[in-house]
């Protein structure tokens, strides 16, 4: 009981009644106008320099593809996977300027989807993860790529069926004399992908050949995952070139990293101007799909690789927003005092 | 049929109002859910789903959110479905049993035959407001055969007859049947019913024999069908739901054309890294699969969460008008109470309001307010400086504690008028006596002093109790005579006539002998009718009393003169034989009657008049005209007469002297009613008879079907009086639209005398031409059509009848609390549902077409741009608490500020903030969003390196960059949106944000994976991507784009064209609101009479039939105020 009369009278809080305290912004010249300037303000020199930053970065960039009948790679055009020997070809280049600090070497592919659908799942992660008994049944995801001649395909799937396999080598040519660059294969994957996304199977011993056993290679590949490498910490499924193959990409026109060339001594670029020849290994056929091949040596910059879009897209933005500050500043100096008045009837 | 209502199952009288039951509920309610487009739509996807070469998206992104929507829209439905049915078997329970013997006033629950009553000649006193409005007391009396059964109980069992009657109909004054009894046949007609809805008022017992009960009685048949009422914000969302479907058909198409060309072009030649699928032989066969995988994934077009967030809001709405303080009545302890949940927004757009009069409008109580005796003015209250007060709870009452016999609930404050009774002044003394004589009310005395009128219009038991508290106390009467106590002593008057009341004569006189001997005739009528038999000599009186009856008038109060005559014995003698003549003729008596009547009431004395205050609920007039600033239109609807209706019409301000005019509609044939309709409506816009008019063009045009009607605008202000025998016809085929014609014209319009029946026509003719919201309010059983029919239906609870709440939408207590319903919950319901409906497009549109443009790049292959957590999370987890909060607690301007300024309220009328114009320009803006997400992260990722050289553009990366981006950009277009920042809108806002970061991380990271490769393949993108500066630099940029254009332009629109709502904000937001005191209206016209019914009682009692007994206490002699004092000393 409690003897308190017991009333149907709603509480009088803030919440049931609609009278929470609030902060009730509006749209007024004083606020909208300084927006408008100050992100205008911030945007241009942000655009200036990340533009400035961009123009500064060294990118020579080679399509070796060999269309044009005069390209030397042109013999190779239409190679096919197993054509032994490899074809190979050389291009020569000059780069007008030197390259001061690391040099990255890319390739580029152009009109291949690596971002289609039926692509993009065609793999089995639970298999390159190291899981043994997706090893030897892989995932149904990998069809038509899931089996050959009854044994199951490690890698499966249409994405590491269809693995880059062009190889690339640099040499500086100066007098006539060819000097290797030296190429580092590892450290282009991500340290993720190298070491939570992609790993060799487990079981007795470090043998891959053996790990391997009771599957079979990719129908394209010229030989099994476990020998991609000599060296026991890039072979196998966690392969670097392998594992940056299979981050597929966004767009058909994309790049992936193919080696570093470390910068030796702070005395000298790491790619001086000069003569260069560029030695490839012509195994991947990209001619039947209109497909383009291209090799990529670009230096980076804190926001990364050269990309003028930014830059530009930042001044853009940065310069409308300014103009259109001024505009509406006019128009509020003409029209703002006109509505204003309070003309809504008592 | 001869079954006595012992023996009748009571179960059989209940009502089916729930819809479901336990074992139909699932299927029932499954059914009805996918009946919604969308969701059947969802199954439809769940199938296509399940299609391997389809599927371009995992089962469990549709089927989480579907069972999701279902559980919570099914659970809500059962909670109303649920509470609807216990509220209503309740009531049944309790009114059944005590129908059986009423004691003092029970409401009747099924149409009843009358067997016998505890009343003399087995009279029972019914009221019908629940049922026609009607406030007068009405007679039912039992056949002679069945009221000798009485209340023995044994003979009542044993009844054995056949009744036949015809099947159960709508009609609420006819029944015809018969009752074969012993061998005999006895006419049954409504005289002898007693039908669902009355209450017996008065009688002590009385029994009856159910004829109808449950859906057949009459009331039940008069109450229209329960429907289930859609919002026209969800007939739009369906429209919408559809047009969204064929932009998705259109999309898909584009993108399964573009995939058959892709397929021939590239994809064939792509064949050799990338095979096509097994079954897939050509392009076209591709395209025709890649157009329902599309449809997949585009499907997020038609949020799948939109109907359950609409309800989530709807029902939080709805708590809202529930816990409002300001709608609470304390005097009943009665809240509002939001008993549809679903309808809130509707509440936002009413433009027209059909309104109940009696128990709605005004309190079906009437006090005697004031007085005019012999050109002197009673009634107001006067300070010392002689400045007329307003009369509040403060006011002090006059003291009537010298008068034993006094009712204790009368209240009266001029304290000059006690004093002339006491000081014995004779016209003062007359008046008086007058009041306590010239009526029809039976009185009762159960209790000693405890007298209790019976009186068959409202109007004159306010009479006689006044008079009874002035010291002329009517006591008891027979047929003959009539006991008076006379300040203190009783007088026995005698009786010798009653020149009863009629429409025409519009006046009642009673002649009577004092016990001195003296003859007199009392008079009292409307004065119109009484000033044209006035004496000559009462020329003076006569203008100073119409001075003071205008006075009444102005206040909205109704008037009656008195009159007196002292007759001649010799010429009274001989006109009393002349009325017996002209009483007992066989041919025209009626008319006989009323000659004989009218030759003896002329020559009469005016004594004064009387004002009668037919009491307004409080604060009506006040809303009535805040709701007439919201450009509503209001309606009154109500079963009174005409005279009562106009009455109030005028005294709640919705008639007023300024108008242009005030038309009358009564005809009585059809032709008559169309040339009212017509000549009214020629008068309000001539132009509207050209043939050039658009509507008659439009009319023309469509001649059979029905079309809306836009507005037509009047040149001025006009009122509208239909009376209920031309409404029927009006309500004909080819009437139809000259009356919603006519009547649409009219800021007001009044239907009086109408059948519960017609109340429904009525709203149902205005939603069926006019492109408008309507809602209906009432109290009563007779209400309960109108309010089903209605888009809402307001009930008054805390009265006696449950029906119309029961029926209701939306149910308070007062009639003053709809402006605060309309006016600031309806606004800000439907403010905030169109705000959510705005951003829930944009955000999906945004969401989902960034998809679409992806397809150019990705072959049309149906790849997603997000991650299929991401799909899976975003509407319920990611961006839904943001948007409810807003829908919660968004408010443009506080509701102090919503009443003071009631045209706020006209935009949700015209439905300017979601229509299909609106959804067109989300639509786009949602394009325009897809396409800034879409290409920013592309541009900024197109060949490009991360700043460790390694690259960028992989799809996961791109993925995380558009999802993030997208997330973003919707949460600070949300920001922009509300208007109203409260905790809980900091917290859902920056809390979901928050949540993304933390899922994503989450999902993306190792453990995650380690678990579940197959499902959580972005592991590290998440640290890989966002710790990248153009990442973020492209995230910036993207919200640039999408959100300073819409400032912008919002900036633009509030300066150039700014909304009233944007001007009370920016003028008054730091203002504190004040109302301004509002003027008495002035009013000269002169208000109808206090007679509420046709055919007076006078026959009935001249004849004493409805007497009882005498009464113990009316011939004790004398019974004074003195020898009463002395009784109590003695005891």
């Amino acid at each position: 009981g409690g003897g308190a009369v017991k009333t149907r009278k709603p509480d009088n809080t803030a919440f049931k009644q609609q009278r929470l305290p609030a902060w009730q912004p509006i749209l007024t010249a004083g606020t909208v106008l300084p927006a408008f300037f100050i992100i205008g303000l911030i945007f241009i020199p942000i655009g200036i320099g990340i533009f400035v930053t961009s123009n500064n970065i060294r990118e020579y960039e080679i399509d070796y593809t060999g269309i044009e009948p005069s390209s030397p790679c042109n013999k190779c055009l239409n190679v096919s996977w197993d054509s032994t020997p490899p074809c190979t070809c050389t291009i020569n280049f000059t780069l007008e300027h030197s390259f001061e600090s690391n040099v990255f070497m890319y390739y580029g592919l152009s009109n291949f989807y690596q971002n289609h659908r039926r692509y993009v799942k065609s793999r089995d992660d639970s298999q390159l993860n190291g899981d043994n008994s997706s090893l030897l049944n892989p995932s149904k995801e990998c069809e038509p790529y899931r089996t050959n001649e009854d044994k199951p395909i490690a890698p499966c799937g249409a994405i590491a069926n269809s693995m880059f396999n062009d190889t690339l080598e640099l040499y500086h040519v100066e007098n006539d004399t060819r000097t290797a660059i030296t190429l580092i294969k590892k450290g282009i994957a991500w340290w993720t992908d190298k070491n939570v996304k992609f790993r060799n199977p487990t079981g007795d011993g470090n043998n891959l050949t053996a790990l391997f056993q009771g599957t079979t290679k990719p129908v394209n590949w010229p030989k099994p995952v476990y020998m991609l490498d000599s060296e026991p910490d890039n072979n196998g499924f966690i392969n670097e070139d392998f594992i940056v193959w299979m981050r597929t990409a966004a767009l058909p026109t994309f790049r992936k990293l193919y080696r570093l060339i470390e910068r030796k001594s702070n005395l000298q670029p790491t790619l001086q101007a000069g003569k260069y020849s560029l030695d490839i290994t012509y195994n991947y056929p990209v001619h039947s799909f209109d497909g383009r091949k291209r090799m990529i040596l670009s230096t980076i910059s804190w926001m990364g690789g050269k990309n003028p879009f930014l830059g530009i897209a930042y001044i853009t933005v940065g310069s409308i927003c300014f103009f259109l500050g001024v505009v509406l500043l006019i128009i509020h100096h003409k029209y703002g005092n006109r509505n204003t008045s309070a003309d809504i009837p008592n | 049929w001869s079954v006595c209502m012992y023996l009748h199952p009571p179960a059989s009288n209940s009502i089916k109002t729930s819809k479901y039951n336990f074992f139909t509920f699932l299927p029932l309610n499954l059914f009805e859910q996918f009946q919604r487009i969308a969701n059947a739509y969802f199954l439809f996807l769940l199938i296509l789903q399940l299609i391997p070469q389809i599927s371009s998206l995992p089962w469990f992104t549709t089927v989480v959110p579907l069972v999701l929507v279902l559980a919570v829209s099914g659970v809500k439905d059962a909670i109303d479905d649920f509470v609807r049915f216990v509220s209503l078997s309740c009531t049944l329970d309790f009114t059944l049993h005590s129908s059986l013997m009423p004691s003092v006033s029970v409401c009747v629950q099924a149409d009843l035959l009358l067997l016998s009553s505890s009343e003399p000649h087995s009279l029972v006193y019914i009221e019908t407001a629940e049922l026609d409005g009607e406030t007068n007391l009405k007679v039912k009396q039992a056949l002679t055969v069945t009221a000798e059964l009485g209340e023995d109980l044994q003979k009542l069992t044993d009844f054995n007859g056949e009744v036949k009657c015809e099947a159960p109909n709508n009609k609420l004054d006819n029944f015809t049947g018969t009752l074969a009894l012993r061998g005999e046949k006895y006419a049954l007609d409504n005289e002898k019913m007693l039908l669902r809805g009355c209450t017996i008022r008065n009688t002590e017992w009385c029994f009856g024999l159910v004829i109808y009960a449950g859906p057949d009685t009459k009331l039940m048949q008069n109450s229209g069908r329960t429907t289930f009422k859609r919002t026209s914000i969800d007939r739009l969302m369906n429209v919408l739901v559809l047009m969204i479907f064929a932009f998705l058909a259109l999309m898909c198409l584009i993108l399964a054309i573009g995939n058959g060309i892709w397929e021939s072009d590239k994809g064939y030649n792509f064949q050799v890294y990338l095979p096509w699928a097994e079954d897939v032989t050509s392009a076209p066969l591709s395209a025709f699969l890649m157009f329902w995988s599309y449809v997949i994934i585009l499907n997020t077009v038609v949020p799948i969460s939109l109907y359950v967030s609409v309800e989530i809001i709807r029902l939080g709405n709805s708590f809202y008008i529930d816990w409002d303080r300001k709608m609470y009545y304390p005097l009943n302890d009665t809240p509002a109470q939001a008993r549809t949940t679903t309808l809130n927004e509707e509440l936002g757009q009413i433009k027209y309001i059909f309104s109940d009069k009696t128990g709605t409008l005004t309190q079906n109580i009437m006090c005697f307010n004031k007085c005019s005796i012999n050109g002197k003015s009673y009634g107001d209250v006067y300070d010392q400086s002689g400045q007329r007060i307003e009369i509040n709870e403060n006011t002090e009452k006059v003291d009537f504690s010298y008068n034993q016999l006094a009712d204790p609930k009368f209240a009266f404050y001029d304290h000059s008028l006690v004093e002339a009774v006491k000081l014995n002044d004779v016209p003062t003394h007359r008046f008086f006596r007058l009041l306590s004589l010239c009526h029809t009310v039976m009185p009762e005395e159960k209790k000693e002093g405890n007298l209790v009128y019976q009186a068959q219009s409202p109007d004159e038991g306010a009479l006689v109790t006044a008079a009874r508290n002035f010291g002329f106390v009517f006591r008891a009467r027979t047929p003959e005579t009539i006991t008076v106590v006379e300040m203190g002593e009783t007088k026995i008057y005698k009786l010798l006539a009653i020149l009863d009341f009629n429409n025409v004569r519009k006046r009642m006189s009673v002649i009577v002998r004092s016990p001195e001997g003296d003859l007199t005739l009392y008079c009292k009528g409307a004065d119109t009718i009484l000033y044209e038999l006035l004496h000559s000599s009462c020329e003076s009186l006569k203008e100073e009393t119409t001075e003071h009856l205008n006075e009444f008038a102005g206040e909205g109060l109704r008037t009656l003169v008195v009159a007196y005559k002292n007759l001649d014995e010799e010429y009274f003698q001989d006109w009393i034989k002349r009325h017996h003549e002209a009483s007992t003729a066989l041919e025209g008596r009626e008319d006989k009657l009323s000659e004989i009547y009218e030759e003896i009431e002329k020559d009469l004395m005016l004594l004064g008049a009387t004002a009668i205050e037919d009491k307004l609920q409080d604060g009506v007039p006040q809303t009535i005209e805040t709701l007439a600033k919201a450009s509503i239109k209001i309606w009154v609807l109500t079963g009174d007469k005409q005279e009562t209706a106009m009455n109030i019409g005028y005294s709640c301000n919705l008639l007023y002297d300024d108008m242009a005019d005030v038309f009358v509609i009564e005809g009585s044939t059809s032709e008559d009613v169309l040339n009212e309709l017509r000549n009214a409506r020629k008068k309000m816009k001539p132009d509207s008879f050209l043939d050039s008019d658009e509507i008659n063009i439009q009319i023309e045009k469509s001649s059979k079907n029905p079309k809306l009607l836009p507005d037509e605008q009047a040149n001025g202000v006009y009122g509208l009086v239909i009376n209920g025998h031309s409404l029927a016809y009006a309500l004909e085929g080819n009437l139809e639209l000259e009356l919603v014609r006519t009547a649409c014209m009219c800021k007001v319009v009044i239907c009086c005398r109408v059948t519960p029946l017609q109340k429904a026509q009525v709203v149902e003719l205005v939603k069926k031409y006019k492109k408008a919201v309507t809602l209906a309010i009432g109290d009563g059983a007779n209400d309960v059509s109108m309010i089903k029919t209605a888009h809402i239906g307001v009930g008054i609870s805390g009265q006696e009848g449950m029906q119309a709440v029961l029926s209701s939408d939306f149910s308070f207590a007062q009639f003053r609390y709809l402006q605060r319903l309309l006016l600031v919950h309806g606004r800000w319901s439907y403010i905030r549902m169109c705000k959510f409906l705005k951003y829930f497009f944009y955000k999906n549109f945004a969401f989902t077409l960034v998809h679409f443009w992806y397809g150019f790049f990705s072959g049309f292959s149906a790849q997603t741009v997000y991650d299929q957590w991401f799909i899976t999370l975003y509407n319920l987890a990611y961006t839904s608490l943001p948007v409810l909060g807003m829908s919660l607690f968004d408010q443009d301007v506080d509701d102090r500020w919503s009443l003071l300024f009631p045209q706020l309220y006209v935009p949700g009328q015209e439905n300017l903030y979601f229509n299909k114009t609106v959804f067109i320009k989300c639509m786009l803006q949602g394009i325009y969003s897809s396409l800034i997400l879409f290409f920013i992260p592309y541009g900024a990722m197109y060949n490009t390196m991360r700043s460790d050289g390694k690259a960028i553009a992989d799809y996961q990366s791109f993925a995380l960059m558009a999802q993030t981006c997208l997330l973003i950009v919707v949460s600070v277009q949300i920001g922009l949106d509300t208007s109203y920042w409260t905790v809980v809108n900091q917290f859902f806002i920056w809390g979901s944000l928050s949540v993304y970061f933390a899922i994503t991380f989450t999902m993306y990271s190792d453990g995650m994976y380690l678990i579940l490769p197959a499902s959580f393949p972005f592991v590290g993108t998440a640290r890989n991507t966002l710790s990248q500066p153009n990442v973020w630099l492209a995230i910036f940029l993207s919200i640039a784009l999408c959100v300073l254009p819409v400032v912008g332009f919002r900036f633009l629109k509030a300066l150039l064209r700014p909304t009233a709502s944007d001007k009370v904000r920016r003028n008054f937001s730091n203002a504190r609101p004040h109302r301004c005191k509002r003027l008495r209206r002035t009013s000269t016209r002169r208000s109808g009479y206090a007679f509420s019914h046709q055919h007076g009682f006078g026959a009935l009692i001249m004849s004493g039939r409805n007497m009882r007994p005498k009464s113990p206490f009316a011939t004790t002699g004398t019974f004074s105020p003195n020898s009463d004092k002395y009784k109590h000393k003695g005891l």
